[in-house]
């Protein structure tokens, strides 16, 4: 009977400590304007999430120290979704209701996002959403600020393409993010008159750590004497083993060059990377990028963080711009009000800091420049091309049959967020 | 007469050793024209800089491509505007690039390095290669030779020629066979062609595979010469695909290897204790960590970490465990539900633990240089060095566990314990002390397991969790109390996994394992090796 006391006390105290975290940032003054910060502290995605979380905070205490916004000062509440995604749906429903911010900054995955989605549209919230994502999407209470497949997946294969590759490999974890990008580049490569044949497709699990067998096969349909590419759409921690079975293998970059999607500053900071030198990234930015903006943003960060070796990636810089649209178009709108800041923000502009500009677009995407970056031996990216000017970001993918004819504007007359322009119908927000 | 045709000589003579001087200065020219090319952070100018340096052709060139090809050659302010750097400890030399002279030491900040991509480096290697064709080491010119062999373009085919009239190293020879069989049959006329695919008959290189294959694909070919090329491509296909089942079964193996030594400290805390430990894998992530840690103590020691780490996750993970043998589970004995719990909520402590005391995120563990690379068995198959070791380790943890269990007393009294507690007691047994050493043993070989899986997977406070089921699916499966079983039922799960990836995919191969394990616990509840006797019904 004691031990089952003991348990059932630990278990208690364990929700009160629980319920006590989540307690502290409601008591705060009436005089702010609440920024909710909705990324995982715990669990699997803790590893990427938690230095946006930093970075949101660091973005808050910047516009504070400038004066605050409209009079008033900014105040972060910070939940911690714990990498669950239906937890990700209450937390969200638990700022917007509870906390009553007046925009909330979130999420990775894309699972975690299609979870929320429905909260945010159901109480009118603001969602800005700062990771690469499949497209197919554009609600009218998200704005994403991490690039559509036009702006990462797209120009990476054209690069490739321009270094004489012809046979492909399309390697991906198993879900919607990987499945759908591949789907489109699937559909652009036949396109551009690559046989089915000269393409590869696999996925595996989640956290795949066993790569002999597949590497092992990249290696055979890459030695048919036609030049191969690996696109990897492989998630977050898989690919440590995946690059070192490649290394151990002797796969070099230089025979058969690996692109990442999802691969940035901040993973290769847990890899050691001399067997990884040579292969690619694609990305909008990268903290190699030599911009007096850029050099000043990660001085900040390292202010911020009182660590000088943390690094700075993309979606890092997705939620400066996030960030700075809206409190330009805070400004711009004078009040907080999510539709008239949803109506004020389009069209706004805010320099990115790789030397462009960043302009909302009214499909709620933005334009970004398009880099590819080869990984060096210090964990950095070394620029080796990039596109001129900005690309826009494209809600919905003119290679799939599905969404070549739809559209998002959110702007009058049309007003949604997937416009099938042959039949000039609106499919309403929740179709697809 | 003769006089004069001496001095006309002479002249000659003359004439031609200025032209070389002339020569041999215009080379040194362009190489030192371009220097500051390469330091020239623009690409294209880089691109230009190298394609000077590799057009020379000169030996002397050698260092330099080699330095940039490595990531030695530096940019500086002043003159030479590149240096070779070398490093011993914490001084930093420099190098003069061409003359080899020393310039003494530098300040590593007021140097940057020469960044490269892929197209340069492809170039850089083609070149080097080229180059060092005349090396005095057999070694390097077999290197080159192959490395020309994979790029035949006509006048890596030229130097390649040039090379087989006064090579004298068979083995290097024929590989420059091989690699003029492989041009000609390109170019080469029917009969030459014929001689070449004799050649390659049976040859297992990749390109000896395509050039035939090509071949087989052209238009217009001598009848004779395709039913030869057919024969030979089909022997070589034959050949290639036994070396795939060889590979197949070593890369299943080497799972199976992995999943016994994730599963064989659980054999012992669940096969034999019968506590079910769901904080088995946060035990090896101790082991894992633990690695990081030496490696972070001892920088300089890196290819010997490996040992010093082994015994001392051992320590670790193994004083983790009883610790939580004397301060919980001890208390639930006979409970598995709520041993599961509780352990449950330990493996959340420990990970929460490494999560606030180290870092969030993943850390880098570095693999020492003699486990990278690969063991090349013939052209077409080479074992990693990395699965040759850990598979070898697993048999080694294996072989001294099942000593430990059955010479020594401790294992004595271990199996004591486990058949029939009470009667232990009996003859003396101090039960208790027995149990905090099996469970810390089993713990303790989860740590050792950490370091092997250290080199292969991320070390991150979550690793565990990716092997928990893992482990106890193979113990199930193996027969619980078991050690035989757990050796067999890992190295089983890993082979039919692995022969299963290839044509059913690695998600599909996964289900189709559990969901045989299922079916399989339903025929024979105990495992393959089920536990006999009385200690069975207990």
């Amino acid at each position: 009977m004691r031990k089952r006391d003991f348990i059932k006390r630990l278990v208690l105290g364990a929700g009160l400590a629980l319920g006590l975290s989540s307690l502290v940032p409601a008591q705060a003054a009436d005089d702010t304007i609440k920024v909710g910060v909705l990324h995982s502290l715990s669990g699997t995605m803790a590893i990427s999430e938690t230095t946006l979380k930093d970075t949101v905070l660091m973005l808050v205490d910047e516009q504070n120290k400038k004066g605050g916004l409209l009079g008033k000062q900014l105040e972060a509440v910070v939940v911690d979704p714990a990498s669950n995604w239906p937890l990700f749906a209450e937390k969200a429903r638990e700022l917007l209701e509870k906390d009553k911010v007046a925009v909330v900054f979130g999420c990775w995955t894309s699972v975690s996002r299609k979870s929320v989605l429905p909260v945010f549209e159901e109480l009118n919230g603001l969602l800005f959403y700062p990771v690469q994502y499949e497209g197919e999407e554009s609600s009218k209470n998200v704005f994403y600020t991490g690039a559509a497949p036009n702006q990462q997946a797209i120009p990476a294969v054209d690069y490739l393409m321009s270094q004489g590759v012809k046979r492909w490999v399309l390697a991906g974890t198993d879900y919607v993010y990987p499945r759908t990008t591949n789907k489109i580049l699937e559909a652009y490569l036949k396109q551009k008159g690559v046989a089915a044949k000269d393409i590869m497709i696999n996925y595996t699990p989640f956290g795949h750590s066993d790569w002999q067998s597949i590497v092992s096969e990249i290696k055979k349909f890459g030695s048919a004497g036609k030049k191969t590419a690996v696109v990897s759409t492989i998630n977050g921690d898989a690919n440590v083993p995946f690059y070192k079975e490649l290394g151990n293998q002797g796969v070099s970059a230089e025979k058969i060059p690996v692109v990442a999607f999802s691969v940035g500053e901040e993973e290769l900071s847990g890899i050691d990377t001399k067997p990884l030198v040579g292969h690619l990234a694609a990305w909008n930015y990268f903290m190699s990028v030599d911009t007096p903006e850029n050099a000043a943003f990660i001085k900040q960060w390292h202010e911020f963080i009182k660590d000088p070796k943390r690094v700075t990636n993309d979606p890092m810089e997705a939620h400066m711009i996030g960030f700075d649209l809206w409190v330009k178009a805070v400004e711009k709108a004078g009040s907080t009000d999510p539709d008239k800041v949803a109506a004020a923000i389009i069209g706004l502009e805010t320099p990115n800091l790789t030397g462009g500009i960043a302009k909302m677009l009214p499909n709620h995407h933005i334009t970004k420049p398009v880099l590819i970056g080869e990984i060096q031996d210090d964990g950095q990216f070394a620029v080796v091309w990039q596109t001129k000017g900005t690309v826009p970001g494209d809600a919905w993918s003119n290679y799939l049959p599905g969404s070549k004819d739809l559209e998002a504007d959110w702007t009058a007359p049309i007003n949604c967020g997937n416009y099938n322009t042959k039949t000039k119908t609106c499919l309403g927000t929740k179709a697809k | 007469m003769p006089r004069s045709h001496c001095r006309i000589s002479r002249a000659i003579t003359a004439i031609a050793l200025l032209g070389l001087l002339w020569l041999g200065a215009a080379a040194a020219d362009t190489l030192e024209d371009a220097l500051p090319g390469l330091a020239d952070r623009a690409l294209p100018v880089k691109k230009q800089a190298v394609a000077a340096i590799v057009a020379a052709g000169e030996v002397r060139a050698l260092p330099i491509l080699e330095g940039l090809l490595v990531g030695d050659l530096y940019a500086r302010e002043g003159d030479p505007p590149v240096v070779l750097v070398r490093s011993a400890g914490s001084v930093v030399r420099s190098i003069h690039p061409i003359t080899g002279a020393d310039l003494g030491e530098v300040d590593r900040a007021s140097i940057k390095k020469i960044t490269l991509t892929n197209a340069l480096r492809t170039e850089l290697r083609g070149a080097i290669a080229a180059l060092s064709l005349g090396s005095p080491d057999p070694q390097v010119r077999l290197h080159s030779a192959r490395a020309l062999m994979q790029d035949p373009n006509p006048a890596a085919v030229a130097a390649l020629r040039a090379r087989l009239g006064q090579e004298r190293d068979t083995r290097v020879r024929a590989t420059l066979d091989l690699a003029m069989a492989v041009a000609d049959l390109q170019v080469g006329t029917a009969e030459s062609q014929r001689a070449a695919i004799a050649h390659l008959d049976g040859s297992l290189y990749p390109e000896a595979r395509n050039a035939l294959a090509t071949l087989l694909a052209t238009d217009a070919l001598d009848p004779a010469v395709a039913v030869a090329a057919r024969q030979a491509l089909a022997g070589i296909d034959a050949r290639v695909a036994w070396n795939a089942r060889a590979e197949t079964l070593f890369f299943g193996l080497s799972l199976g290897s992995v999943l016994v030594l994730a599963a064989i400290g659980l054999a012992i805390t669940f096969g034999v204790m019968g506590v079910i430990n769901m904080a088995h894998g946060e035990l090896m992530m101790l082991g894992a960590y633990t690695t990081y840690l030496v490696q972070q103590a001892m920088p300089g020691l890196l290819d010997y970490s490996l040992f010093i780490a082994i015994p001392a996750a051992f320590i670790v993970a193994g004083l983790f465990g009883v610790a939580i043998e004397r301060t919980v589970i001890r208390f639930l004995y006979g409970r598995p539900l709520e041993t599961l719990l509780a352990t449950f909520g330990i493996s959340l402590i420990l990970q929460q633990l490494v999560r606030t005391t180290v870092s969030a995120q993943n850390v880098t563990v570095e693999n020492p240089s003699w486990m990278s690379g690969s063991w090349q068995l013939n052209p077409g198959l080479a074992l990693t060095f990395n699965r040759l070791y850990i598979l070898v380790f697993a048999m080694l943890v294996f072989l001294a566990l099942l000593l430990i269990l059955k010479r020594t007393a401790l294992g004595l009294q271990v199996r004591a314990v486990s058949q029939n507690r009470a009667m232990a007691r009996a003859m003396g047994v101090r039960s208790a002390r027995v149990d905090a050493l099996t469970f810390g043993l089993g713990a303790g070989i989860a740590g050792v397991a950490g370091v092997a899986l250290s080199q292969l997977t991320n070390v991150g406070p979550n690793m565990g969790q990716a092997y928990i089921i893992d482990s106890f699916m193979v113990v199930v499966f193996g027969g619980v109390g078991n050690l035989w079983g757990t050796l067999i039922g890992g190295t089983v799960l890993g082979v039919a996994n692995k022969f299963m990836e290839p044509w059913a995919g690695a998600v599909l191969a996964k289900i189709l394992v559990l969901v045989f394990i299922i079916l399989f616990i339903q025929k024979r509840p105990r495992g393959l090796f089920p536990q006999r006797g009385r200690a069975a019904e207990g």
